[in-house]
């Protein structure tokens, strides 16, 4: 048994929201740098020279990439031969959420309630997603999302015999009514299978990986390959004004499902799409 | 074509803007997204004056980060400005001219736009550090309570920005789309 204080988680994902604001993930950045090379579109190629100067100068000056600094999504895997003291380890990632979004100046855009939507002031509560793992090690994802692409996301719970067209369809359905609104280029994170939350909860984990990567599912991949050349034929374009940079990247993760359906769920997420990740 | 647009913009001036304009706004200009537009017309119907004459002004739907020691302020790009969608029609009744955000707008909207004069200028969204160099003031003018969400009155100059809808309700993000529709 290896003991962890969870005052380090604290101080890790405190670090981890500052970095993934500030500073664009590589892949992401590559992947703009090439789509301003290939885009046909003058507007479009002219906004993703603005994008990648944007990423410079916010990388530069530890300012945020885009003021909508989002609410902290936290993935965590426990080791199940570890043992946490010195407190509650929620309480551990929400203060760790609260140091980061007020000690690094980041937007608070959280409200207490849905309703009657009053600010929390310090970005609290995250949304966590916990796994219980082998081993005696902590794998902690912070993933801040903003609402201009989450608000354009959907779930279908489509039939067994809507099949792979069926799925393939409403992902490019749900790509194309997003239109303009999710700041495009988008990262289109998708989720096949398990059931109504469980399919939100693989688009966002497929959000996690890299742009570019690939699933290791050979059927999956196959999908993936396809969107990404049916996206980018929309015409949506960089900001929505035109061109062939829609998407940056798809990635699908899938799970088992019942013989009754077939869930899908497609997470849009836009350019500033951000991810950290540590192990203690 | 490029403009120099400086604030205030009358409603002629703002029919004389075609979409597809490239602009550089110059003035001042004020924030408000979705808890300020509640709460303006929410107290308008209560019989209290909006918090700044918007006769001729332009609203940036926008909720800025933090400023840090020495900043005017933080990161500020556009938000998604349909979800204004519900209050717009009636700021531009009240005077209002210009709005800059991103995405798509309700027909209501672009209907108001037509009757009065008024224009939709696109800034790039996600680009906030970048969109924050223009701004050279910046001071809450009401709705502190808001935070991020209160209103700010920002003096910017050569932001950046593209005319998506016009005052004759051409709108940029169809007709740009289908040249690259394959």
């Amino acid at each position: 048994m290896r003991e962890v204080n969870v005052a380090l988680i604290s101080e890790a994902i405190k670090e981890m929201c500052i970095e993934a604001n500030c500073c664009l993930n590589e892949d992401i950045y590559s992947a703009i740098e090439n789509a301003e090379k290939n885009e046909q579109s003058e507007i479009g190629k002219n906004i993703l020279s603005q994008l990648i100067e944007n990423a410079k100068l916010a990388k530069c000056k530890n300012k945020p990439i885009c003021q909508d600094t989002g609410m902290a999504v936290v993935f965590i895997e426990v080791g199940q031969d570890v043992h946490l003291v010195g407190g509650s380890l929620t309480e551990a990632i929400n203060e760790g959420v609260r140091r980061g979004y007020v000690d690094g100046y980041l937007r608070k855009s959280v409200v207490k309630d849905p309703l009657i939507r009053e600010n929390t002031k310090d970005n609290t509560p995250a949304i966590i997603h916990y796994d219980i793992v082998e081993g005696d090690k902590i794998h902690i994802e912070v993933a801040p999302k903003g609402f201009g692409s989450e608000n354009m996301s959907k779930v279908y719970m489509l039939k067994p015999a809507d099949g792979v067209e069926g799925v393939k369809n409403a992902i490019i359905d749900c790509i194309k009514s997003a239109g303009p609104n999710p700041c495009p280029p988008m990262v289109v994170g998708v989720g096949i299978g398990g059931n109504f939350e469980m399919c939100a909860k693989l688009a966002k984990k497929a959000l996690l990986r890299k742009v570019g990567s690939k699933s290791e599912k050979a059927h999956i991949a196959e999908i993936e390959e396809e969107i990404f050349k049916r996206a980018n034929n929309l015409g949506i374009g960089p900001q929505g004004l035109g061109g062939n940079t829609t998407i940056l990247g798809v990635n699908i993760e899938s799970f088992a499902t019942h013989i009754a359906g077939l869930p899908l769920a497609v997470n849009i997420s836009c350019h500033v799409t951000r991810h950290s990740e540590r192990y203690i | 074509m490029e403009i120099v647009l400086n604030t205030p913009i009358t409603r002629e001036k703002a029919r004389e803007l075609k979409a597809g304009d490239i602009v550089k706004i110059n003035g001042v200009i004020y924030t408000a997204r979705d808890a300020a537009h509640k709460r303006m017309l929410e107290n308008l119907e209560k019989g209290i004056d909006l918090p700044f004459d918007i006769k001729n002004q332009t609203i940036y739907f926008a909720g800025p980060s933090p400023a840090k020691e020495g900043e005017v302020i933080g990161s500020v790009g556009p938000t998604t400005s349909y979800r204004m969608d519900k209050y717009s029609p009636k700021t531009i009744e009240l005077g209002l001219t210009c709005m800059i955000g991103k995405g798509s707008r309700d027909v209501l909207v672009i209907e108001a736009m037509k009757k009065y004069g008024a224009v939709y200028i696109g800034a790039v969204g996600g680009a906030g550090a970048l969109l924050s160099t223009c701004v050279k003031s910046c001071e809450v003018i009401a709705y502190n309570d808001l935070g991020s969400e209160a209103i700010h009155k920002l003096e910017v100059e050569n932001f950046p920005g593209i005319v998506i809808i016009d005052s004759e309700g051409n709108n940029l993000y169809e007709t740009e789309v289908q040249k690259y529709r394959k």
